[in-house]
């Protein structure tokens, strides 16, 4: 399997943080990095990472069942993440990820059939003093209403 | 970058002021506003003056339990064949908390330079920042203050000339609340699952890679060039006794002014929320408070009058934990409260041990049902009863946080409860014993 | 260690300091609960079954991993103790199916027992449960998913205890479960250790399951038959057929351990080939079915004339030692002949003659256990000898010994070994060579060499070991069941009983070769397999056999022989300690070998005294060195007892003759692999040893 040369380095660079016979150390970095740029935790990913780490594609799969941000099936090019935590449902968090649900026709998890956008009600991701929060792909909205998140959705181009 | 909320004369701003200057988090305004003096000061003293500076500021983590700083400090051993590690927790995941996020984004250099000087005082020659998936813009922001450090000699080879060497690298985590807990949080750093570790060994003996490993929280780390500046009998002075100095405390829900705000400990509860926070929103009464996080049980309105520190707060029968306060006004519906609380922890319980994998997801559907309005009024009691059982016998603690806060909830706002019911047509009528 | 006082449920009593809590009370016959702790694996703390009261402490503890101190005060049946123990379960049984009649595990179900033994009462779970269909993840390993109480168990044994790590653990919280290797399926050793360990019935095996119901059986204490490293196994019974096969009283050398071929692999016994009924070739030249008197008659008449040293008898490597012994003194005395030997799979011969004059050179299988320090030569030995293999991995998870491993491929003492040397099996001296400065600052060490290590190289083994200036132990290791006893009865050219010496006569392969060869007597062993030809077209042979294997089918006369499940008797294992075979199920059709000879001698008017196993045992017992000393109530429980063969070196007076393993994998056992389905069917059948 080939990545692209910046991750191919950023792969490098991250073997040497950690103490030597360690480099198991590497792999939540390496699989969260790489899902960005594969676009999901493949099958064929999982076994490239455990050989280059020497694992088992087992112990590989044991710690992507784990973590909630790394996903076997592809998200939408945009996955639309609202807070719906206590911070945020004080200030109108559930109702937003409603309107979400409505408006973009999605559940849980689901992604649209053009692949262009995915939902998730999300736990709290760090910005309760702003809420409601909500995050596609790494970027933050923050105080977000019902007309804010619709215009934040019709931006979303392919 | 710009400030998300306004900051509050009423703020004693410590280790929030460079907060909102120009360029905040670049190692130029860092070094033009104080920046690595606490480090030049450091360099020239021993391990141990550096500690009972620490011990003398009374500081106490930030991250939620609150533990001694400097006592932490002493425990990882002087002497030691393997390597020694610095961890910093910024996991952030506790609901009702985002003031880590804010530390590293406008003032990355003055974590970095909490880092060597806890570096310093346990002989630590590398370290990690393990941040939250969620916030991927710090680990760039980081990783670019960390690059800037380099450059100016402040991390690498003999730093300020010194034969004291250490480096600093960021870390992802990949999205679970659980491994904000320190055990945790080292499987993670190691590459495995999420899950705590048996203790002891506390991590100050054996921690990242089965070495002895400084860990605390990004707040935690952060206050301490401070009080080397200041030096800890004075930092020591802006707070209470047995709660040095001062602390980030995130207020949000219904109050007019949310926000992260710096505050000594011991500032009083009700100043806070009225005076800083401009009181509860919308003309409304307060109905309730949640002081340290979602993990802290909440304290009604009239339980609210009292200062903000560990021991007050403590002996009111909740916890500064997080530092993360979430106000709720009269209209707060709490069976939706407890539903959101113990839904958080049921997806985020790490499944190793029985009460809480198994307890969490009882409560949740039993609350579900509630809140749905299929309750019966047996459900009340098992509900307080089940959260009872988990508590104190879990693994780790997210068991207890779980269970403190319903047990909270059902014991001050039964009545709520009792209403849902009530208004459940097929709720069979408390059966009564013929003896 | 220091000792310390502690005080349990108010009796004081005394412990290790930093000994296990719950270790100290079992100890003391008070048992803590648990689901998680499990004697030699590594620390969960996750059922929280085992939590505790100790005084001072502000919650309760966990038992498996609290450390006992000075002065500990501890409560394990208190109020508080009870009831936390009670809500657990009520928490485990909230997910549980409480379908326990129509479970496999029903009957030894752990969590079945606790649930009677601390009483939950009616439950108070209402919502709905959720539901995973049950996989199927090999021949052998099914897993059903809500009833996994996640223990842990399976994982730890299939990791620490097999040196696998075939499982694991994926998802969280509620939904967190066990995986397999492959995704969905297993590639493993297919042990079923997993299985056995599972306190629920979560992992059932797809031999096992849903035939019978625990108490519907009978549990028969034997010795696997299928390697030569004797590991006790408690056959399960029911109406005549063995339906199961595990140790699960942990008595005997192996404690709970046994591969797949010990577990599961009793099913050739069952096979539709088997022999039912003797065989003797017509005037067509075709075997044709034939009653057992008419078959020994024409036998007996037959070995009565062509008796003398134109006979030949090749004897088996799987029988008994009272069959073995009977064979050869059969044979040299009635038939006359000294043309007497067995299939030799290791050089137990040289050894015994190399360390002649020495005592307690000879390692039992304890000492792979307990050795500071360990060196594999020539053998891929978890795939050869999967319970030496074991020991040695358990030696250095509870004792941190030193491995070493000198081998031509990679082997998977390499993940433990302090060093391994990679080099051709005919070179292992020279690897060998290449340790001697670690080894040497050893303190002590047994050596385990396999059959590329043979003549003067065993000695030169020897010197090399002894040079070392520590004390030093061997294992020859061979084959099968009862490989050395075959050697040790005198199955050998020119060596009787004992070792002592005996008139020469043919080897095996003389005896394949010379077409002036009369008669030919096989018990129990298969020498024409892979195309091998007896060059006396002219001669009688007899062969006694399960199945019709090549050999068989070059017989005048064919007898349906017992298997080792199906007779009583000893058998002595790879470092000599002898274990008692007890009989499971009846055999239709077929005779055990000893009653086959008692039958021929008679048949010929010889005296052979009282023909059963313990009369013969008693010969052997009073007559062979080395078996006249054994402890026989350790051997009449169940026990294993070394023999002690050394002596004042062996005769030269063997006829050499090939020493060869046959090389079988885990999943190979001889000409025995292919009349059970179960090895057939496990993915990982065809198998190469140092992979
Ligand atoms: C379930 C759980 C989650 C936690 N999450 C965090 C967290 O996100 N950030 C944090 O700093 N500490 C967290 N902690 C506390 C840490 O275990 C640890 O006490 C803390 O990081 C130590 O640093 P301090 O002494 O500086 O507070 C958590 C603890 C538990 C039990
Ligand atoms: S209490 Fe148990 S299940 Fe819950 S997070 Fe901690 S270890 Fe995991
Ligand atoms: S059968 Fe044996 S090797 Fe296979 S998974 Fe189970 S314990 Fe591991
Ligand atoms: S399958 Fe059985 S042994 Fe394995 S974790 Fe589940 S209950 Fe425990
Ligand atoms: S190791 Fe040998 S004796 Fe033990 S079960 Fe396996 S085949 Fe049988
Ligand atoms: S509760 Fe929504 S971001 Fe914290």
């Amino acid at each position: 399997m080939t990545f692209s040369p910046e991750l191919e380095a950023k792969f490098a660079d991250l073997i040497t943080h950690y103490p030597e016979g360690r480099q198991r150390a590497a792999l939540i970095p390496m699989l969260m990095f790489g899902q960005e740029e594969v676009g999901s935790i493949t099958n064929e990913f999982m076994n490239e990472v455990a050989r280059r780490l020497g694992l088992t594609p087992m112990q590989v799969d044991e710690v992507v069942g784990y973590y909630s941000m790394l996903h076997k099936k592809p998200m939408g090019k945009y996955h639309v993440q609202v807070c719906t935590n206590v911070a945020c449902m004080l200030r109108g968090g559930a109702e937003l990820y409603d309107h979400a649900c409505h408006k973009l026709g999605l559940g849980h998890k689901e992604v649209s059939a053009d692949g262009l956008v995915s939902l998730e009600e999300v736990e709290c991701m760090g910005a309760c003093s702003w809420a409601p929060a909500v995050q596609v792909n790494f970027d933050f909205h923050h105080e977000v209403t019902a007309d804010q998140l619709d215009t934040i959705l019709e931006g979303l181009k392919k | 970058m710009k400030l998300f909320n306004e900051p509050s004369p009423l703020e004693t701003r410590i280790i929030s002021f460079r907060f909102g200057l120009e360029n905040s988090a670049s190692i130029d305004t860092y070094l033009a506003n104080d920046g690595y003096q606490a480090l030049r000061k450091a360099l020239a003293m021993t391990p141990d003056d550096i500690i009972n500076e620490v011990k003398a500021s009374n500081l106490r983590g930030r991250g939620g339990a609150g533990f001694p700083t400097g006592m932490k400090w002493s425990f990882v051993p002087r002497a030691s064949e393997k390597p020694k590690y610095i961890v910093v927790n910024a996991d952030e995941s506790e609901p009702g908390t985002c003031k880590d996020r804010l530390l590293i984004q406008h003032d990355p250099h003055q974590l970095i330079e909490g880092c060597l000087l806890g570096a310093l005082a346990v002989g630590a020659k590398k370290g990690w920042v393990y941040i939250r998936g969620e916030y991927n813009y710090l680990i760039h922001i980081m990783d670019k203050a960390i690059a800037e450090a380099y450059k100016h000699g402040y991390l690498g080879k003999n730093i300020g000339g010194t034969d004291f060497s250490f480096d600093l690298y960021t870390h992802t985590g990949a999205g679970a609340y659980e491994c904000g807990e320190e055990s945790a949080l080292l499987e993670s750093l190691e590459g495995k699952r999420g899950v705590p570790r048996i203790r002891p060994p506390f991590p100050a003996v054996s921690g990242a890679f089965q070495s002895p490993t400084l860990l605390n929280n990004v707040e935690t780390f952060s206050s301490v060039p401070a009080i080397l500046r200041m030096g800890g009998q004075a930092y020591a002075d802006l707070g209470v006794p047995k709660s040095g100095g001062t602390r980030l405390v995130c207020m949000s829900g219904h109050v007019n002014k949310p926000g992260v705000y710096e505050v000594p400990l011991g500032f009083p509860m009700m100043k806070f929320i009225n005076e800083i926070g401009g009181g509860v929103w919308k003309g409304r009464a307060l109905k309730a408070v949640i002081p340290g996080g979602s993990s802290s049980p909440l304290l009604k309105a009239e339980e609210c009058d009292i200062p903000m520190d560990y021991d007050s707060i403590a002996k009111a029968g909740s916890m500064l934990g997080s530092g993360g306060l979430m106000v709720m006004d009269e209209t707060t519906d709490m069976v939706k409260v407890a539903l959101r609380i113990m839904r958080f922890y049921q997806h985020e319980s790490c499944g190793w041990c029985i009460p809480c994998r198994e307890g969490t997801t009882w409560l949740k559907k039993m609350l579900q049902r509630v809140s749905d309005g299929h309750g019966q009024t047996r459900d009340i009691d098992l509900i307080g009863d089940l959260a009872q059982n988990m508590m104190g016998r879990t693994f780790c603690p997210l068991g207890d946080a779980a269970a403190m806060p319903t047990i909270a909830i059902v014991k001050k706002y039964r009545n709520e409860f009792e209403e849902y019911v009530a208004r459940n047509p097929f709720a069979a009528p408390e059966l009564v014993s013929i003896a | 260690m220091a000792l310390v006082n502690v005080t349990i449920n108010g009796v004081p009593v005394q412990a290790e300091n930093g000994a296990l809590l719950i270790e100290v009370a079992r100890q003391n016959g008070i048992e803590i609960p648990a689901f998680c702790y499990y004697e030699g694996m590594s620390l969960q703390a996750a059922c929280r079954m085992c939590l505790v009261e100790v005084e001072k402490a502000p919650k309760l503890m966990a038992g498996c991993t609290l450390p006992v101190a000075e002065g500990m005060v501890v409560r394990t049946e208190s109020e508080p103790v009870v009831k936390a123990r009670k809500t657990t379960l009520e928490f485990l049984l909230s997910n549980h199916p409480l379908d326990c009649p129509v479970c496999d595990k029903g009957g030894e179900c752990e969590l079945q027992d606790m649930t009677f033994k601390y009483g939950v009462g009616e439950s108070r779970f209402t919502e709905v449960k959720q539901h995973v269909p049950e996989k199927q993840w090999s021949p052998v390993v099914f897993y059903d998913a809500p009833r996994c109480i996640l223990c842990y168990r399976c994982v730890r044994v299939c990791n620490e205890g097999m040196g696998v790590g075939a499982l694991g653990i994926s998802y969280r919280g509620v939904n967190a479960e066990i995986i397999p290797s492959h995704g969905d399926h297993l590639e493993c050793d297919e042990c079923g250790s997993c299985i056995d360990i599972c306190p629920v019935g979560s992992l059932t095996s797809g031999i096992y399951r849903y035939k019978t119901r625990p108490w519907e059986m009978e549990h028969v204490g034997t010795v696997c038959t299928h390697c030569s490293n004797g590991c006790k196994t408690t056959l399960g019974v029911r109406n005549n057929e063995i339906v199961r096969g595990n140790n699960r009283d942990k008595s005997g050398i192996n404690g709970e351990f046994l591969c797949v071929k010990g577990r599961y692999a009793f099913d050739f016994t069952q096979h539709p080939e088997r022999l039912q009924t003797p065989l003797v070739r017509n005037e067509a030249g075709e075997l044709e079915p034939a009653s057992w008197s008419r078959a020994l008659k024409l036998v007996a008449e037959k070995f009565k004339a062509l008796a003398g040293p134109e006979f030949g008898v090749i004897g088996s490597t799987r029988t008994t030692n009272e069959e073995n012994y009977l064979l050869q003194k059969f044979a040299r005395t009635a038939l006359g002949t000294y043309s007497i030997d067995h299939h030799r799979t290791g050089d137990v011969v040289t050894l015994i003659d190399a360390l002649s004059g020495k005592t307690g050179q000879l390692a039992a299988i304890e000492d792979l256990y307990t050795s500071k320090a360990v060196l594999v030569v020539a053998s891929d030995l978890a795939q050869q000898h999967p319970l030496l293999a074991g020991k040695i991995r358990a030696n250095f998870r509870h004792h941190k010994a030193a491995v070493y491993a000198v081998t031509p491929g990679p082997v998977r003492e390499d993940k433990i070994a302090r060093k391994s040397i990679r080099i051709a099996e005919a070179d292992s001296l020279a690897g060998v060579e290449q340790l001697r400065e670690l080894l040497a600052k050893e303190t002590e060490l047994v050596i385990v060499f396999g059959d590329a290590v043979q003549g003067d190289k065993v000695r030169q083994l020897v010197a090399f070991g002894e040079s070392l200036g520590i004390p030093v132990k061997y294992i020859a290791l061979v084959d099968y069941a009862n490989s050395r006893g075959a050697l040790d009865m005198g199955l050998l050219p020119g060596l009787a009983p004992g070792y002592h010496a005996a008139a020469p006569g043919r080897s095996l392969q003389q005896m394949l070769d010379d077409s002036s060869l009369a008669a030919l007597w096989v018990v129990g062993a298969n020498p024409l397999k892979g195309g091998r030809k007896l060059a006396a077209s002219g001669a009688f042979v007899v062969v006694q056999d399960l199945f019709l294997t090549e050999t068989a089918q070059r017989a005048d006369v064919v007898l349906p022989a017992a298997s080792a499940y199906e007779k009583n008797g000893t058998v002595t294992n790879v470092c000599g300690q002898v274990q008692r075979l007890k009989k499971g199920v009846e055999t239709v059709g077929a005779k055990t070998d000893l009653a086959i000879i008692g039958l021929l001698a008679r048949g010929m008017g010889v005296d052979l005294g009282k023909v059963d196993a313990d009369a013969v045992f008693a010969e052997i017992a009073a007559s062979v060195p080395g078996y006249n000393q054994l402890p026989m109530p350790v051997i009449l429980t169940g026990g294993a007892a070394q023999t002690h063969p050394v002596n004042g070196g062996v005769p030269a007076s063997l006829v050499p003759g090939l020493i060869a393993s046959a090389r079988d994998t885990l999943f190979t056992t001889g000409s025995l692999t292919r009349y059970s389905k179960i090895l057939n069917e496990v993915l990982e059948k065809p198998g190469a040893l140092y992979r």
